[in-house]
């Protein structure tokens, strides 16, 4: 039973990485927010995983909040919005998607390397997830400096939060898990809202569809 | 008086959060622009007072999630003190951006309530016991910073805000990693739950956590808040921020919440120096200071924004605390100490000038603005105080921490020190050339109707404060910084 709760951590946490290196090479807006939606899926079954394991009850809130927040709320209003501001149909320049996942991989390399030996005293659990958890918050970031409009940052973020979460609900008796993953729910509704609600149109305007489609009538 | 302390219902430290907490819902409801200036001036000072109450009594540490100590105090009292001066400030600049329609008044509510909000997640950020709750008080700080920085919704500021907003949450979210690993370095020594996160009971164990865990821990708090200090190279979001957003939210941005930032990392600097097997962290800020340091001082020269040029100074100077900080030891960490609390005064009270510089001149372009001396009177001469304070010059304040810094460092580590002089001349040479520009010679047209001019008061007390302070320090503050100092190892 202990090696087996320990290869279901792992095996979610790893399942993790893999979307994570699956949202590198999303070209598509409305792609990147699927694969997004089942990040969070991921995330809150390795938290409901951990709660049961840890038979900490609280942490079943936490996973209720990825599931219910990240992979219905915020991918459907991001859907909306994408569809609303007529950027579903571009293709983004991910920068070549040989060096970037070449560059994830790099990134996973980098934090085995950095987060095994130094908790090594940690219990085996709490050690592999934080590695795991390291590997999807560098990847997030990844995703996030190759991207160039908002909505694909944000998704990254969003990708960076849940790595964090991964880490904080693997800290076993960690206080304040609850706390900061609601904080941080805050933080990613304001950056939504803040998109939505003023139209924080930057770098949109030289992807403007609309704008394209009137160049070309004019010309033809 | 400390009798009187004992009859009120609540204790002080918890008023510095109350207050703030409750005038920021009440702002919030009342839309005349007038009421609701005299209402945040109230809060803010009703908060300093309360602040100045900690220097006499301190709470008992283990009944209050929050808790004061020698080191804490001295950024609470200086933070106060700024968010109260700059409030009165606010006041009057605030009035005059309603008055030609640059600020719409129905964000009034909303500029004075997230004024309030900011007071309270700053005092709570420095006070707190806990250091999951200092990170979800930073994390506090930085989102009602955004929406101010945003505050003009032109396109410039939704730009300047959604930088700050991106870089800031990274920021925050490798702090927060940084924040976890300590708490996993903690438990097996303390034990599970909120005792591993307890300041107080994390320092005192601090030498038999697991030096590995720690390095990688400092590592990412170091990124995370040094990108919330304004650290080269974690700095893109400061300039704008600073330029965009309105005058009193870049005093504030200057003078508090880039201090906080820099609190949450000496603490955790001070739980490394406790570990003997640990890195040292010093080398690490050292580095990060001086290049801060250098490149803010070339940019200077570059800059043609007058509140952008002085956001790079404000880099510059945090890079200076860094780097005292970074070398330790009592005259450098009093150095920094020092630096910080003038750096706070000087520039809250430059950009107290600029805002109204930009107000009666009708533009932030240096090269639009000239001859303040002449037109202004007044204004100019300030100016010219406040930035020949802020370059070094004696006999203002920021000239004694440096001559400390320098002469320190020249003690210790020569070689560090030619670079610290080389970024020091650079920088005022900058600042120099910029001022004169600005303040003399023939003067540009101004704004015919400027309105009534805001008050002179908040800058004319910090600059005074800053120029005693270069004069004479008195003696237990002096030795309040040296027993702090030597508490920062």
């Amino acid at each position: 039973m202990e090696r087996f709760s320990l290869d279901a951590a792992h095996l979610l946490a790893g399942g993790m990485v893999l979307v994570s290196f699956m949202m590198l090479y999303q070209n598509r807006i409305l792609g990147l927010l699927n694969v997004f939606a089942a990040h969070a899926v991921v995330l809150s079954l390795s938290v409901a995983w951990q709660a049961y394991v840890q038979s900490a009850p609280h942490l079943f809130v936490t996973a209720a909040i990825a599931l219910i927040l990240k992979a219905i709320i915020i991918p459907v209003a991001l859907h909306h919005m994408v569809l609303r501001l007529g950027v579903h149909r571009d293709i983004e320049t991910v920068g070549g998607i040989g060096p970037t996942m070449l560059m994830g991989i790099g990134l996973v390399a980098l934090s085995m390397v950095v987060m095994l030996p130094a908790a090594a005293e940690a219990d085996p659990i709490a050690r592999e997830d934080l590695a795991l958890a390291l590997s999807v918050i560098l990847l997030g970031l990844l995703i996030m400096v190759t991207r160039q409009n908002a909505i694909s940052q944000i998704v990254g973020f969003m990708s960076l939060e849940n790595g964090l979460v991964l880490a904080a609900t693997g800290a076993r008796g960690m206080p304040l898990v609850v706390e900061i993953s609601v904080a941080f729910s805050v933080l990613v509704a304001f950056i939504v809202i803040g998109v939505f609600l003023f139209r924080i149109r930057e770098r949109f305007d030289t992807i403007d569809t609309q704008a394209l489609d009137d160049f070309r009538e004019g010309r033809e | 008086m400390s009798a009187l302390l004992h009859m009120l219902p609540f204790a002080p430290i918890d008023a510095l959060l109350v207050v703030p907490g409750i005038a920021a819902l009440l702002l919030a409801l009342i839309p005349q622009y007038r009421l609701g200036a005299r209402v945040n001036m109230l809060a803010s000072g009703i908060t300093f007072l309360f602040a100045l109450t900690l220097l006499i009594e301190r709470p008992d540490p283990t009944v209050s999630f929050l808790f004061v100590d020698d080191l804490n105090v001295v950024f609470v009292v200086l933070g106060t003190f700024v968010g109260f001066t700059t409030s009165i400030f606010s006041a009057s600049y605030i009035g005059h951006e309603i008055e030609i329609g640059r600020l719409k008044p129905g964000y009034i509510r909303f500029y004075h309530g997230m004024y309030q909000a900011l007071s309270f997640s700053m005092n709570l950020g420095l006070t707190a016991n806990n250091i999951g709750l200092m990170w979800v008080a930073v994390e506090l700080a930085t989102l009602t910073t955004v929406l101010m920085v945003g505050l003009y919704r032109t396109q410039a500021a939704l730009e300047a805000a959604w930088k700050y907003f991106i870089l800031g949450s990274v920021g925050i979210a490798l702090a927060l990693f940084g924040t976890i690993l300590i708490y996993m370095a903690a438990r097996p020594v303390i034990g599970e739950g909120h005792d591993a996160m307890v300041w107080t009971t994390l320092i005192a164990n601090a030498s038999k956590f697991s030096p590995e865990l720690l390095n990688v821990a400092f590592v990412f708090l170091m990124l995370g808040y040094g990108t919330k200090v304004g650290l080269a190279p974690l700095h893109a979001w400061l300039p704008d921020a600073h330029a965009e957003g309105p005058t009193p939210i870049s005093a504030v941005l200057s003078g508090l919440l880039l201090n906080v930032a820099l609190y949450a990392l000496l603490r955790f600097k001070m739980l490394l120096a406790a570990n003997p097997l640990a890195v040292a962290p010093g080398p690490l800020l050292v580095t990060l200071g001086l290049v801060s340091l250098i490149f803010a001082a070339f940019m200077l020269y570059l800059r043609r924004d007058i509140k952008r040029l002085f956001a790079y100074s404000s880099i510059e100077h945090m890079g200076l605390i860094a780097f005292a900080f970074g070398m330790g030891g009592p005259l450098a960490n009093f150095a920094g100490l020092l630096h910080m609390t003038m750096h706070s005064l000087t520039k809250s009270a430059i950009f107290f000038a600029v805002g109204q510089v930009a107000q009666v001149k009708g533009t932030q372009k240096i090269a639009d603005i000239r001859g303040l001396t002449e037109s202004h009177p007044t204004l100019g001469w300030s100016l010219v105080v406040g930035v020949a304070a802020i370059a070094g010059l004696p006999p203002m304040g920021i000239f004694t921490s440096e001559f400390l810094l320098v002469s320190s460092t020249f003690a210790r580590q020569p070689l560090l020190a030619i670079p610290l002089v080389i970024g020091l001349l650079l920088a005022f040479g900058a600042l120099i050339w910029r001022l004169t520009g600005v303040a003399f010679g023939k003067p540009s047209p101004s704004v015919v109707d400027a309105g009534r001019p805001p008050s002179m008061v908040p800058l004319i007390i910090h600059l005074v404060l800053v120029l005693i302070a270069g004069l004479y320090l008195p003696g237990p503050l002096v030795a309040w910084f040296q027993n702090v100092a030597r508490m920062l190892g």
